[in-house]
């Protein structure tokens, strides 16, 4: 019987986990946006808004203080913090294009063996939306898809071959999920930790695609 | 003299005609949206646009469930007319968006028109669009990005080699009409803005025939400081004010 499946704050947290002293990160809507809630203190990090802010401080959860013209691209609003810039769209993604963002985090629909990523278009529906995410996903030096490692159904997301229509091939460098951290290699995705109380084993049971497994595979650690 | 600012909304786009393409600033939200250069399109009731801009919009009914999902965090002003409204009201036979569709089982109105075949779809990500937008406003004919080799962007276009990686040529885009949102204007034009409005306003700034700028305040020339102008005037060809207390769009303003 497999440990529980990590919830998405922990989820979050790990990826968190990845970013390092004076980073630049952009965060995608939904699981991913809960990651600036974990960076240490003793770390500085820069969150980038493709709709033109860098260095903004946290969401504002009371819409009295809120202000519809001051928001990041999934709409929320944010608060100002010392250091913040703003910037014309044509100016944040040059940020983005010309590879100064440090690590983007992005929610997956489907991610390849190659690290192909599949996100931008909802299964069932006819009409997709590419909106920021190919050009984080084509330019940031590392690219963390968190995801749920399955589907609702339970079929699986890490698949040899992505069947959805894909955003960005050969994109994704680490795929962090409610069960595994995972890294794409040239020789394919190596199983680098597990969630407390699941084996190799277990987690391969629920991935397509083939996971190599290294001697020293890890239980995933949040602090 | 030199004076960009027209007394009305209605006055500013007089000379919209069917068929045009109107480049339409902002992100998808009510703060950097130029609302009522909107509703005086939907009022003037020009057809077959080309919409250019990060979204096709809610709409209003859309826009009511939008209200009450956000109203925990972020109040909706009552004026927010969205490019949705013109595709809902038949006005769009075009988009070039990077945003079309709604998120889980809602659909947009240019979602529908799309699945209907009423309306083309011309869907690319937002870096590709704005540097498209830019390069028209800048008398770049072409560029080339790496953005969208591999993908559905990419089909029909020239990819070729730089330093050993692919990029794929995208052409300039220019518009008839920029319609953009800004905080404070002179009457020579020049803008400045407030927060996150920069998305995408700034670019289409100048990157059509004629660009209107819906503001908050006109203020007196040498009042706003030219090491924090953001747009300079040349590219702004008409300054509408905002009004104080928001109106509905069907009245003529």
């Amino acid at each position: 019987m497999p440990g529980e499946r990590l919830d998405e704050q922990v989820m979050a947290l790990r990826a968190a986990k990845e970013f390092q002293d004076g980073m630049i990160i952009n965060l995608g809507v939904g699981i991913p946006t809960y990651c600036s809630n974990f960076v240490p203190p003793e770390r500085e990090v820069l969150f980038h808004s493709e709709n033109g802010v860098i260095g903004f401080g946290p969401i504002i959860d009371d819409p009295d203080v809120a202000d519809n013209r001051m928001i990041n691209a999934g709409g929320q609003p944010i608060s100002k913090k010392p250091g913040m810039a703003l910037m014309d769209h044509a100016e944040s993604f040059c940020i983005i294009r010309g590879g100064h963002v440090d690590i983007t985090v992005l929610g997956s629909l489907q991610v390849s063996e190659k690290g192909d990523l599949a996100n931008y278009m909802i299964p069932g529906k006819q009409v997709g939306n590419l909106g920021g995410g190919q050009d984080l996903a084509f330019c940031s030096k590392k690219v963390i898809a968190l995801m749920i490692h399955t589907t609702k159904e339970g079929g699986p997301k890490i698949v040899k071959e992505c069947t959805e229509p894909i955003t960005a091939p050969e994109c994704v460098d680490q795929i962090i999920t409610d069960i595994a951290v995972i890294e794409v290699t040239p020789e394919g995705l190596v199983l680098r930790e597990v969630a407390p109380g699941w084996t190799a084993e277990e987690v391969q049971a629920l991935t397509e695609a083939r996971l190599i497994v290294p001697p020293d595979l890890q239980e995933m650690t949040l602090l | 003299m030199i004076n960009k600012i027209v007394g009305s909304f209605d006055e500013a786009i007089a000379d919209m005609v069917d068929g045009s393409t109107l480049l339409v600033g902002g992100f998808a939200g009510a703060g950097e949206c130029p609302s009522y250069l909107i509703g005086a399109v939907a009022r003037k009731g020009v057809k077959d646009l080309t919409f250019v801009g990060n979204v096709g919009g809610w709409g209003p009914n859309l826009m009511e469930v939008v209200r009450e999902r956000m109203a925990v965090i972020l109040t909706i002003p009552e004026d927010f007319y969205d490019p949705g409204m013109l595709v809902g009201r038949g006005q769009v036979k075009k988009g070039i968006v990077t945003y079309p569709a709604a998120p889980g089982r809602f659909f947009t109105p240019m979602e529908w028109g799309i699945m209907q075949g009423e309306i083309e779809l011309e869907l690319m990500g937002q870096g590709t669009l704005c540097e498209r937008i830019r390069a028209g406003k800048g008398g770049i004919a072409a560029f080339y990005t790496p953005v969208g080799v591999g993908t559905v962007v990419a089909e029909g276009k020239e990819v070729r080699e730089f330093n050993g990686r692919k990029y794929l040529l995208e052409h300039a885009l220019r518009g008839d009409f920029s319609l953009i949102r800004a905080h404070k204007a002179d009457r020579y034009g020049n803008l400045v803005y407030w927060g996150t409005m920069r998305t995408f306003n700034p670019v289409m700034a100048g990157a059509s025939t004629v660009t209107v700028a819906e503001v908050d305040e006109v203020v007196e020339l040498g009042e706003l400081d030219p090491e924090c102008v953001v747009t300079p005037g040349v590219y702004v060809d008409r300054v509408v004010v905002r009004p104080k207390e928001p109106k509905p769009w069907e009245e003529a303003m």
